[in-house]
This record gives C-alpha cells, structure tokens and sequence, in this order.
C-alpha cells in the first residue's frame, strides 16, 4: 500500500504548475466577469502568466526532488522541458492570435485550453508514477480536443476534432492497458520501483512474458500519441482539417511532452528491457522516415505536406532512442527540440499569409510571395532546407547527430536509408521554394499580420539559422539531461 | 594577414546581405557594390599567391577555433599547392558573371548579385576547408545559391533543371556524410589530416570509395552520372553557367585529390581501372554526343563532361605508373619515371584552371549571342561574322582553346594528361587523344555554322557587336586563356610540392599490418 506523506515545503518544487493552475482560474473569471472592452486582455494575460511560469521553471533548473510520495519528479530534465514548453508555446500564440483574428475564431476559451494543455504537459514531464502520467496525457488530450472543435462552425475542424479524440481515446486505452499489466506484475506504479522489479535478475519467465507485453502496449500507446508509423493514421487529417494555429500547437509542443512520457516510461522506467523495445522503436523508426518521406511527394496541402514531413521527423526521434546510449538520447531530445524550433515556422509563416476571409493551406498559396514579401519568403525557404537537413541550418546538426550515434552503434544500413529518405524528403520542400521562387504567377499576396507576429516569426527564422552556425550548445544542453 | 581566409570567406556573404538590404529597387548601386566586393575580394585572393610558400606541402594561412566542442569539430582552414589556385579561380570568375550579368538581369538584380557573391563565400569555404563537417557544410550550402539561379534567372524548364541539379548532388554527397561520420567514429575526429592517417582495411575502403566516388562523380560530373548538368546548363542564365563549368565542376575533382586519393588510396589503387575506364567513355563518348548537339549550351556542357574526363584520367593513371615498395621506395610499374606520374596529376590540376576559364569563356560567348537574338540554336546563326567580326575574333580564340590548340590553356593541360597516361598504358593515351579530333571536330563544325558561312536569318546582319563591357571579360578571359597556354610554370610551381606530397599519400598503404 502506498502510504502517502504530505509536506508543504513540497509544494516549491511543483511551484510552476501550481502558478500555471492558479492563473488559469483566475484569467477564467477575469475573462467571465469583464465587459467586452476588457476581453482582449486576456491575450495578454495568458503570455503574462506563461512567462512567468516560465520563469519559475528556470528557476528550478538543477534541483533535484521527488515529491508527493514518489508521484512527482523534479530534475534538470523535467524542468528544461518545461522551459521550452512554455518558450515554445508562447511563440506559438504569438502566431495564434493573428490567425484567430483573420477568422473571426478570437474567443478567449481558446487560450484558456491551451493553458489548460499546457498544465498538462508539464505534469506529464514530471510525472514519476504511471498515475501521474496518464493524468497529464489525459489533462493535455482532453485541451486539445477541444481546443480543434473551437472553430465549431467548420465541418472539417469537427471531423478532425471527432476523429482524434477517437483515435486518441484508443491510445490512451493501449497505454492504460499497458500501464495495468506492468502495475499487475510489479505491484507498484511508481517509476522508480518498476525500474527496479525490472532490473532484478530473478525474474521468472511468466514475469518476464507479461512485463514484455505491457511494454509492447506502452510502445503502441507512445508511437500512437507520437504520430509514428503505423500508428500515424490520424496526423494527416487532423492536421489537415484543425485551424491552422491548433495544427500548429499539436505538431510542436505536445511532442515534448510525448518525448517526456517515452523517457519516464521507457528510459526511466523499463531502460532494462532497452533491446526490447529498440526493436520496435527500429522498425517504427525507419516505416515513419520512409512512409512519411513518400507519402507527402504528392501532397498539394501545405498542412497535410508538414503532416507527413513530421512523421517523417519523428522517425528520426526514434532511431536517437534505437541507440540507446545517452548520447543517442541526447541527440533525439536535440531533434525534437530543432523539430519543433522549424514546425513553429514553418506554421508560422502559414499563418502570416492569412488575412479576413483567406485561408492560406495549399501550396499555391505561396506563389509570388518572394516577389511581394522577400523577407517573409527567405524565412520560408530557410524553413525548408533546414526541414530537408541541409547545412547550415539547425535541420542539418539535428541529423547529423542523429546519424553519428547510429553510425557509432553499428548502424551503417539504418543510416543509409535515412539519408535515402531525407534526400527524398527534400524533393517535397523544394517544392515550396520552387512555388515561392520560380512560379512565375503575379499573385497578389498581401501580409497584413500584426507586428508583433512578424517580429516573433523573424527571430524565430533567424535563430534555425543561428543556432545551426553554433549548435554545440543546445548539444551539450540535451546530453546533460541524462 | 592572419585571418586572410575568413575574410575571402566572409566578406562576399556579408557583402552579399548588404547587398540584399539595397534591395532590387536600387538596382545600380547594387551592382556597383557587387562588382566592388568581388574585386576586392579578388584582389585580397592574390595575397594567397603573392605570399604562398611553394616549398612545402603542409597547410598555409592556417585557421583553427573550436566549433562543435562535443564532435571535435573546429573551423579549421587552411590552402596548398592544390586548393590555392582554384580560390583564386573562384575570385576571379565572380567578377566575370557579376559584370556579365550588368545589362542582362534586369530582373531581381540585387538578389542574383547576392546569390553569386554568397555563393563565391561558400565554394572558398569549400576550398579551404581542413575539417571534413565544416567541408561538407560548405559543400552542400552551395547548392543552395545555384538551386536559386537557375530557378529564378533560368530559361523555359528551369524548375526541372534546377531541381534536378539539387537533389543529384545531394543524394551524391549524403552517402559521404556517411562515411565522414563513420570514419569520426573511428578515430574522433573530423580533422581531415586525421583520416589521412587513418588505418582502414580493404571493405572499409572500398565502401568510402565508393561514396565518396559518388559525391565527386555527380559534381565532376562523371559518365553515367552527368544526366543533370546538360539540363542545369542549358537551363541556367549565363552567369551560372559559368559558375557552374568554371568552379562547382572543380569541386568535384578537388575531392578526388583532397578526399579520395589520401583518405582510401589502396581502395583508389584497386578501383582505378573502373575509373579510368568511366573517364575514358566520358572523353570519347560525350564527345560523339556534343558533335550532334543542335543547341550551342548544350553542346559546351557536354564538351565540359568530355573536358573533365581529362582530370579523373589524370589522377587515376598515376596507379597505372608508380607503386610503393617496400621500404618506403617509389617504384615504377611501366618503365615511366616519377615525373610522368607527377605530369598526370599537374595535367589534371592544369585542366581544371583551364576548363574554368575555357568554359567560363564559352559560355559567356552564347551568352552574348543569346543576348541578342534569345536563342541558342545553331541553326538560328550563320554568318554572324559579318555583323560581330570583334566578338567573332574571341569566339574563334576560345574555340580554339576548347579544341585543345597548342598555345592555347586547354593545350597544356590535356597534353599533359596525355604523356602521364601514355607511360600507364598505350590504350589509355591513345583513346585520349581521341578528343583532339572530336573535340576540334564539334568546336569547329559549331564555329563554321554559327560564325562562318552566309547569314541566312536575317535578324543576324542587324546584330551590333560586343560593347566595351563585353569586350572587356572576354579580352581578360584571352589573355588568361593565352597565359595558361604559354606559360603555366607559375601555376605547375606553386602546385608541385603539394603533388609530390599527394602522390606519395596515394601510394603508401593504409591496410593494418598483418603479422
């Protein structure tokens, strides 16, 4: 029986998300009870209280504590991932906001749920018990849910909304069913301790065999929320039917949290059955480079296109995990983070094409826009080689590192059909560049965003090329997590 | 100057931003600052020359600072014998297409001024570099800039050809990334002296062979990968071509001797006859297929194919000559001395200086054709010596070269590859000089219908002749191309010393010893 302690000291080191809930309830009533006047403050109250949760979360960058009786981690790790939730996820409203204008979708729900994900997510990273886990996961997904059928006067926003809630039900079900077979032979949620039933020599083969079969559901679950293959059936739709400012959050920050999830689950917890579930994560690996890279050749929709370059990417997060040395973990968790550092954008530069009644989500979209807005074009291209791994952008490190912890475990083959795939990957981004530069279509294209976004959306494309010229640090910063 | 290097590295990229700022609207003075940096920046290039040490092999102008800490990577340049000459030949050509280009690109100037400027950085870089990722950085971000002229400033099927030109080149060179990575995880480090040094067997060899033969290959480009750059020719602006004949071509061959050859040299001893053979078809072969080209871009850019062959059959033959004893002795294999292995890889150096003002110049002879009439047909011309007897005096001359006339670069350079190969193998030399006479054949027979003859389409006896701009590049590409022709010695003596030090790399196994 778990015998639970309390200890109000505690309490400092969930200090972030005890904020982020506080603030949520608060912006919730303040956006209840002021006139309309006053509504547009919510915005900026919500990038307030994300800031300073932020911050709070720095703060607590390098303790180190598990609290709650064992429920709750706090390490260098949990709190960096927390830090580039909340950066990333303000970047990502920052582009939210014009796009919600442009459609007439402004309700102030919209940042109250993503709030609400968020919280999500960050209970997720430092969860240390099965529990804590799946409520985080289930925190997030239920936001984001809801968050997609925002824009409830769209046919295809409610499909999408429909469909990943499906999907992600059965998701969360695998993973549960997972969780109750690994708690069934270990007699114990938390982490830590399943880490050490795992480990223990004297495990008999029935043990063994059901341990086994959890995993296998966790690795579902996980690949699943990941968007990997051949559990990626839901991204393209969902992708493509969302408002472009969801896709957006769904295709960046939740990664974190999932990356976050495979770590305490797989690493954390059953690191010993490693050659497991590398194996699967290998087959997944290389089916989500491939499948990912071939399927979105023919795609005309930009969103669907990223869809699948992103499960494309995703694959490559996996194959760090396949090494399973740390600096192979490292190099995954430095992906995800270029991943996401592109998705933003890339979406972002989406978004900037929108304006009252026009939707910009097909590739056509962008014909002439280096005529008419060169700056924003040269961002898109950056985006886009960086996205096909050529140097000197922030994509090219993330796959050179990547390739080397591969390479050095003995995976020459697994390296070479990345590469072949990558290569073919960067036929779909020419093609943006090629409807951005070459088109010779005098469209008029007009980018009405507010400043704000257009100076985010700048830095956001100057740092994929700054960070590409000087890598090592955030190298150095994703191995030390481990 | 410490930092002389960085600075031909960088100041045309930053040039090139500033270039960017001026913006298109500002067109003049975007070319004139274009054309400013690129003249400095050449003029800078010359301190290589003027202060570059010719007895040693080792690097000069060396620069290192740490880069990548947790790779080992640093930012480590440095030139020899066989990179100094093409960086100057990298200065020298950006001014040609940056001036080339005054009139004629009238659309988006500051950004095809900043693309070649950016460019000229990156392919320095290239020829600096002494840390393999920082090499392959350089490498494949000079795509980037070309993929961009040759979609934007192309001709009809401009997306095709640029597309294609991107993604062969970088399947090509992905398989080496691979193998740079697997050769760091054998010794941890990307220093490129590192894997000189570095045992590997015979299967480890030959697989980096092979992929690094990729990458060179696609960019030289060798039979049967050189489908791309007839396309990417004919399709870019005049500028990129000659960018693209001039230097990215000279990438391709300075991996052979800067990769290749050190880094797998039994891998390279073994495979040589597979490409002397591919060399040979590419000089015979190509050749045949230039004679029937009926557009003249097309027709040089096949020419270009058959010219380079030359440089692959160059640095290979060498096997076919020396080989090491024992001791440490060189000994030869065909009764030829070590001078005649030597000529093979001088030729092949002589060649690509050559080439690069040989093609630099053709292609800028149609671009002036193509100016006029917007067409690179033959059948369009005829007679054009009626209307352009000046610009028809420098056409001849640089036909001329192209078809190999002694005095003449394009001379020296083959015929030098010509005596190497003979010492390896009768055969080898024989079906080399083949190209003097399909070369002279498809150079002249060109000449004769575009030049000679009477005019039969009327729209050429209104053609006015070259203006003072046009004069001008083509006058320095003469005088270059005459220099190169009658007196090479500079350029043989500032390479011999790194050569000696190539061949002898090339010949001194790396096979772990068996006891």
């Amino acid at each position: 029986m778990m015998n639970f302690n309390f200890n109000v000291a505690e309490l400092i080191f969930a200090l972030p998300e005890l904020f982020l809930l506080f603030a949520i309830s608060l912006i919730l009533l303040f956006d209840l009870f002021v006139s309309q006047r006053l509504k547009q403050f919510t915005y900026y109250l919500t990038q307030l209280a994300l800031l300073i949760t932020g911050f709070l979360a720095f703060n607590l960058i390098g303790e180190n504590a598990t609290i709650f009786s064992g429920t709750f981690v706090l390490d260098s790790l949990g709190s960096t991932f927390k830090v580039f939730i909340l950066g990333f996820a303000i970047i990502a409203l920052v582009y939210t906001r014009h796009y919600l204008k442009a459609h007439d979708l402004l309700r102030n729900e919209y940042f109250i749920l993503a709030m609400m994900s968020i919280l999500g997510m960050m209970v997720m990273v430092s969860g240390h018990s099965l529990l804590t886990l799946y409520l985080g996961l289930e925190i997030m997904s239920l936001s984001l849910y809801a968050l997609i059928a925002t824009a409830r006067d769209r046919a295809s926003a409610i499909e999408a909304a429909l469909k990943y809630f499906v999907l992600g039900a059965i998701a969360s079900g695998l993973l549960l069913y997972g969780m109750s077979m690994i708690y069934g032979i270990s007699g114990s949620l938390d982490i830590a301790q399943i880490s050490s039933f795992a480990s223990a020599s004297t495990l008999g083969s029935q043990q063994t065999l059901i341990l086994n079969f959890g995993l296998v559901f966790l690795v579902i679950g996980i690949a699943f929320k990941l968007g990997a293959v051949p559990f990626h059936m839901w991204v393209p739709d969902v992708y493509q039917g969302s408002p472009t400012s969801v896709t957006m959050f769904l295709s960046t920050v939740p990664k974190i949290a999932a990356i976050a999830l495979l770590i305490r689950l797989l690493i954390d917890g059953l690191g010993d059955l490693q050659h497991y579930w590398a194996d699967l994560f290998m087959i997944l690996a290389v089916l989500s480079i491939a499948i990912g890279s071939l399927v979105a050749l023919t795609q005309t929709n930009i969103k669907r296109m990223l869809a699948y370059s992103t499960i494309s990417h995703i694959g490559f997060v996996l194959l760090g995990f396949v090494t399973g040395v740390v600096d192979g973990y490292g190099a995954a968790v430095f992906y995800v983070l270029a991943y996401i550092l592109m998705s933003l954008a890339a979406f972002g530069s989406i978004i900037v094409l929108n304006r009252k009644g026009f939707e910009a989500d097909q590739i056509s979209d962008f014909q002439g826009l280096s005529k008419h807005s060169p700056w924003f074009a040269l961002i898109m291209l950056v985006v886009m080689l960086s996205m096909a791994g050529v140097p000197p952008f922030i994509g090219f490190y993330s796959k050179l590192f990547i390739l080397q912890q591969v390479v050095a475990q003995g995976y020459v083959i697994l390296a070479v059909a990345a590469v072949i795939f990558a290569v073919i990957s960067a036929y779909y981004y020419l093609q943006i560049i090629k409807t951005m530069y070459f088109d010779d279509v005098d469209k008029e294209i007009l980018v009405s965003a507010p400043l704000d976004m257009k100076v985010v959306l700048s830095i956001n494309g100057i740092l994929i090329l700054v960070v590409g010229l000087m890598p090592s640090f955030w190298m150095e910063l994703s191995v030390s997590l481990f | 100057m410490d930092s002389l290097l960085s600075i031909l590295i960088w100041l045309p990229i930053l040039g090139a931003g500033s270039v960017l700022l001026i913006g298109n609207n500002r067109a003049q003075l975007a070319r004139w600052i274009s054309v400013g940096i690129s003249i400095l920046v050449f003029i800078l290039s010359i301190n290589l020359f003027l202060d570059f040490d010719t007895s040693t092999s080792s690097m000069q102008f060396v620069e290192k600072a740490s880069w990548i800490a947790q790779f080992n990577i640093f930012y480590h340049l440095g030139v020899d014998g066989i990179s100094m000459p093409l960086i100057i030949l990298t200065t020298f050509s950006t001014i040609l297409v940056i001036v080339a280009g005054w009139e004629v690109i009238n659309n988006r100037v500051a950004d095809y001024m900043a693309a070649f400027l950016i460019m000229e950085g990156l392919i320095i870089g290239v020829f600096s570099s002494m840390d393999a990722i920082l090499f392959y950085v350089f490498w494949e971000s000079s795509l980037v800039p070309m993929l961009l002229i040759i979609g934007v400033w192309g001709g009809q099927n401009r997306v095709y050809a640029s597309i294609k030109f991107f993604l062969y080149t970088f399947l090509g060179s992905v398989f080496m990334l691979v193998s740079l990575i697997y050769m760091y995880n054998l010794s941890g480090s990307f220093a490129i002296s590192e894997m000189y040094t570095l045992p590997l067997t015979m299967v480890q060899q030959s697989w980096i062979f092979w992929a690094f033969f990729l990458a060179f290959a696609v960019k030289v480009p060798m039979f049967p990968v050189h489908t791309w750059l007839p396309d990417a020719h004919v399709q870019a602006p005049t500028g990129g071509s000659v960018i693209l004949a001039a230097i990215m071509l000279k990438m391709g061959g300075y991996g052979f001797f800067r990769f290749s050859l050190p880094i797998t040299p039994d891998a390279s001893s073994s495979f040589a006859t597979v490409v002397i053979v591919l060399s040979l078809i590419a000089i015979v072969y190509i050749g045949f297929v230039a004679l029937v080209q009926k557009d003249m871009k097309k027709l040089i850019a096949y020419s270009s194919i058959s010219h380079m062959g030359f440089v692959t059959l160059g640095v290979f033959a060498l096997f076919y000559i020396m080989e090491m004893g024992v001791n440490g002795e060189l000994i030869s294999i065909s009764g030829g001395s070590i001078e005649s292995a030597y000529l093979g890889l001088e030729g092949a150096m002589v060649q690509m200086i050559s080439h690069g003002f040989i093609s630099a110049a053709m292609f800028l002879v149609v671009g002036v054709l193509y100016d006029r009439l917007h067409s690179r047909d033959i059948s369009t011309y005829g007679g054009v010596v009626n209307s352009m007897p000046k610009f028809t005096g420098f056409a001849v001359l640089f036909a001329m070269a192209n078809a190999g006339l002694p005095g003449t670069s394009g001379f020296v350079g083959e015929f030098m590859v010509i005596l190497g190969a003979l010492q390896a193998n009768f055969w080898f030399a024989f079906l080399a000089s083949m190209t003097l006479i399909v070369g002279a054949a498809y150079t002249l027979w060109m000449v004769k219908r575009v030049f000679w003859g009477a005019i039969t389409n009327p729209e050429v006896s209104t053609l006015s002749d070259i203006n003072s701009r046009e004069f001008g590049i083509l006058a320095i590409l003469a005088i270059a191309v005459l220099w190169m022709g009658l007196y090479p010695q500079p350029v043989i003596e500032v390479m011999h010393a790194s050569i000696v030090n190539l061949l002898e790399q090339a010949l001194t196994t790396k096979l772990p010893v068996l006891l």
